[in-house]
């Protein structure tokens, strides 16, 4: 039904070329920083010069077509050169394209100026979520697409994403940096390319594994902006959205002391021990929004894809295999020895090895977590 | 038998020599017709088969949420989709014009190498068999995009040989065939047919013949490099054993934005053939559009980086690729001019190659404008990657690898056949593609805009109701491509029997014109007069 009506409305709209849609945005962005509307004037001056050329060409173009047609100008004049004409219309687009390419240079000298930033942002591309580190602060967090948007966008999930809000455009931990500061992104990816992209910003710019390329952003005015991995990653390449949560600064600073707080509370829960049925609790949690992607919600994975983990070798077989490869990676998987805390790795490595009737026993502690990571040197 | 023709010695064949009975004549043949229509119709399905593949992304599209693929699956479809296309329904689109009419326009008797003619054509069916039955192995077929960036193209390991090997097969016959047509129309052109008199078809295909010989061992060297990284150790592309991920897109891109003009320098060509035909007047600027198309030619080869202004470039690098990026808008410009000046003041008829012709000028304009937005570095920051770019793109390859395509087969369609095709469902077949086409692919320059990057199976609900309205477009474009088919097997069957000139006063126009409809299976077995030649080339006709 709703299909229907939304196909009625698709069709009105494509016929009437009338604009329903309360949310539609037919242009760019102006954005919230200096670099984005500097962006957004070029554009318009782009389209506009390319409006008025369009005039000229489509007029003349339609012109003939009325005025030349055959019924009305049955002789036609034989002119087939006119080298003036032909060196001025080679001309005239030479001098308009200096016209677009002089704030064209300017502004990409300003992009690339990164110099002087008040704070480093450092970025990293994971299949398929981002991870954010202060680097100036010492401490970083992962960023995935929230539960209730996963759940939607599984096929057949039964879910209406009309009804999820901002489907897809959500994450669980958004990067949190102060309004009116000069903020400088390093990017780099752990994997395969991404691209970090907030259209509000005014730029993306590729992470791509082994190097980091860099951008900046100074962002004027306190808000919630969204964006998507831009660099075709994977299977899950639209379900990798990047979420800013621009504050003042002081609530920048609150949020920063508060997030201190909640990693020393976490480096404390580190130290003692789990019980089996937290860690299952919490191994869930960690298992849906970090392995979930690949070996799916049930564990049986992708068949030629992405192996099962319900009643597979490794998850049923030598535990230690077990915690090397989840923190190492294998193939195409990375590691995650650096994405996720000791519990959580404890947990997921628990929930691995006891849901989907694996049913081993096993429990793994947060402190022998701890002890794989010293002796691999993390 | 066709095996021992010598093209150049033409004294032992009566012209009612005709081609080998029984279905192996389409197997064995080097008659340039036959190859020539051997590779159209393979173009036609292949055009059929990725656009299956298109409307199976569009269907996944109609709305948000996952309702039919698996997102793997989708990125198969877009991959293969954009291969397939490419190099399987444009690119021997125009070989197969190349064949048919280079012959006949220059006055040869047939292409220089018949045997290779033969073997480039079938060894582009086996690669694109090869490329094709990656669909049905387990993990499916390539899912990184059609530009196969590593790390993601070697994550999927098992079917990098198969695409590696298809693309040098595929390489191995269109370096043949641009061999093939080079040889040929610098050796057989007719007494009389100086280079400054050949059409325009020729001297387009001419020059992207060089191109792709320039362009395509680059492509093969760097897939082979994937091939290496992925099944033999190396390390070219990953940073972990000293080589750069972004290695492989300069080398790509080195291949893939000639490539562009691979495709659209012979679109041109068919488009300067057909406009002066329709417009009673030959066309503008004869010379400006050979020198034109040599430009773009040129500086198609050092533009490549504007595909990766996002890969954080040197600065200097960024800025001289938007300059030289821009360059190429002046020759193109000056092009799009003539085809106008070549109208005003004609006396203009609108039979459907002039319809699709001025649907492409159109479009292809458009697409232009885009382009040149692009070439903005700053603003691709935000346009790069987004649906903005896939418009852009569509604005100017489906237009130009297509539309021209139409034009043409309608065009010379009459002249193979020797029937007049029917030009209501011909009509009909133009403005339902040509809306389709607008239906499809504007509203995705705004979507682009707004935010929607590309190559995703699934979006936010903003993106809702501008996805619909393309996926309606996108069935209406591919639908009314049945027309054309039918259309065609109505005109092969029979019809309205076409003149010898088939178009008036499109005698004066070329030397195809002057055979019979439909020609003998082997023409200009004695070149033609070179008044003749002199008469349909000289830019001095009078015309009453
Ligand atoms: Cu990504």
């Amino acid at each position: 039904m709703n299909t229907l009506r939304q196909l009625i409305a698709g069709l009105i709209l494509s016929s009437l070329g009338t604009v329903v849609h309360a949310d539609y945005k037919l242009n760019m962005p102006v954005g919230v920083t200096e670099l984005s509307r500097e962006t957004y004037d070029l554009h318009m001056l782009v389209i506009y010069i390319c409006a008025g050329i369009g005039l000229i060409v489509f007029g003349a173009m339609f012109y003939s077509i009325y005025a030349f047609r055959q019924s009305k100008h049955p002789f036609p004049n034989n002119f087939h050169e006119n080298a003036k004409l032909e060196i001025l219309w080679s001309i005239i687009p030479f001098i308009i394209l200096i016209i677009m390419v002089y704030p064209a240079t300017e502004l990409t000298i300003k992009h690339y100026d990164t110099k002087d930033a008040d704070m480093t942002i450092k970025v990293t591309g994971y299949q398929w979520r981002w991870r954010y580190d202060y680097v100036d602060e010492g401490f970083g967090f992962m960023s995935s697409l929230t539960a209730e948007s996963n759940a939607a966008r599984q096929m057949d999930s039964g879910i209406n994403p009309q009804r999820v809000q901002n489907y897809l455009q959500d994450v669980d931990y958004p990067l949190v940096i102060p309004v009116d500061t000069k903020v400088r992104f390093l990017m780099t990816s752990a994997d395969v390319l991404h691209a970090w992209w907030v259209p509000d910003f005014g730029w993306k710019r590729d992470a791509i594994p082994g190097f980091i390329t860099d951008a900046w952003a100074k962002v004027d005015k306190i808000g919630i902006y969204r964006g998507a991995c831009a660099e075709l990653c994977g299977r899950d390449h639209g379900f990798m959205p990047v979420v800013v949560d621009v504050r003042s600064k002081e609530d920048y600073e609150s949020w920063l002391a508060e997030k201190k707080a909640v990693l020393e509370e976490e480096n404390a829960k580190s130290d003692r021990t789990w019980s089996k049925n937290e860690l299952m609790v919490k191994g869930e949690d960690v298992y849906l929004t970090s392995c979930a992607g690949c070996h799916q919600p049930n564990g049986e994975g992708i068949k030629g894809s992405f192996p099962s983990i319900k009643g597979s070798d490794i998850a049923t077989g030598d535990l230690d295999e077990h915690i090397e490869l989840v923190l190492e990676g294998q193939g195409m998987m990375s590691g995650f020895a650096e994405s996720l805390s000791p519990v959580e790795l404890a947990a997921a490595i628990t929930y691995q090895r006891n849901a989907f009737d694996n049913d081993t026993g096993d429990i793994v502690q947060p402190t022998t977590i701890k002890d794989w990571l010293d002796d691999l040197g993390y | 038998m066709a095996f021992v023709t010598n093209p150049l010695d033409n004294h032992d064949h009566g012209h009612d020599h005709g081609p080998a009975k029984g279905w192996t004549r389409w197997i064995i043949t080097t008659n340039h017709k036959d190859i020539g229509t051997l590779y159209l119709f393979f173009a036609l399905a292949m055009l059929f088969v990725g656009g299956s593949f298109a409307l199976t992304i569009r269907s996944e599209l109609f709305q948000p949420g996952l309702q039919f693929v698996d997102p793997e699956f989708f990125n198969s479809m877009t991959t293969m989709h954009a291969l397939i296309m490419v190099f399987g329904a444009v690119m021997p689109a125009f070989v197969g014009f190349a064949n048919w009419m280079i012959p006949m326009m220059i006055g040869a008797p047939d292409m220089a190498l018949p045997r290779m003619n033969n073997m480039s054509f079938w060894v582009l069916v086996f690669a694109g068999i090869l490329l094709l039955s990656t669909l049905f192995m387990e993990g499916g077929a390539p899912a990184a995009g059609w530009t196969l960036y590593p790390p993601l193209s070697i994550q999927a390991a098992h079917n990098i040989p198969f695409v590696v090997f298809s693309v040098h097969l595929l390489g191995v016959s269109s370096i043949m065939g641009s061999i093939n047509i080079i040889v040929t129309i610098l050796n057989m052109r007719a007494p009389g047919m100086t280079l400054m008199k050949m059409p325009l078809f020729v001297w387009t295909w001419l020059i992207t013949a060089f191109l792709l010989i320039f362009a395509l061992p680059v492509f093969a060297a760097a897939v082979t490099m994937l091939l290496t990284d992925a099944h033999f150790g190396t390390s070219f592309f990953n940073a972990a054993g000293g080589g750069d991920p972004v290695l492989y897109q300069h080398l790509f891109w080195f291949f893939g934005h000639p490539e562009v003009y691979i495709i659209v320098l012979p679109a041109f060509g068919l488009v300067s053939t057909i406009v002066p035909t329709f417009s009673r007047k030959p066309l503008f600027g004869y010379t400006s559009m050979v020198y034109a198309t040599g430009s773009i030619a040129f500086l198609s080869m050092i533009v490549w980086a504007h595909h990766q202004f996002t890969v954080g470039m040197p600065l200097i690098a960024e800025l001289y690729f938007i300059y030289a990026t821009c360059l190429i808008a002046v020759p193109t410009a000056v092009k799009i001019f003539n085809w106008i000046a070549t109208m005003w003041q004609g006396s203009i008829t609108l039979e459907t190659p002039m319809l699709f012709s001025l649907g492409f000028i159109f479009a292809f304009t458009i697409g232009g404008f885009t382009g040149l937005m692009l070439a903005m570095a700053p603003a691709d920051f935000q346009y790069h990657d987004s649906y903005f770019v896939v418009a852009h793109f569509h604005y100017t390859l489906v237009v130009g690898g297509t539309f021209p395509v139409f034009a043409a087969a309608y065009y010379w369609l009459p002249k193979w056949t020797g029937y007049m095709y029917d030009e209501k469902l011909a009509k009909m077949h133009f403005w339902l593609s040509f809306m389709g086409f607008n239906l499809t692919f504007m509203p995705q320059h705004f979507l682009g805009l707004a935010g929607m990057p590309r190559r995703i199976p699934d979006y936010a609900i903003q993106f809702a109701d501008f996805n619909m309205m393309s996926s309606i477009g996108a069935f209406i474009l591919g639908f009314s491509q049945l027309i054309f088919v039918y259309t065609i097997i109505k005109c092969i069957r029979g019809g309205e029997p076409a003149s010898d000139e088939v178009w008036e006063g499109a005698q004066n126009m070329g030397l195809e014109w002057h055979l019979p409809s439909p020609p003998p299976y082997h023409t200009f077995e004695t070149p033609p007069d070179p008044q003749l030649i002199d008469r349909v080339t000289t830019v001095e006709v009078t015309m009453e």
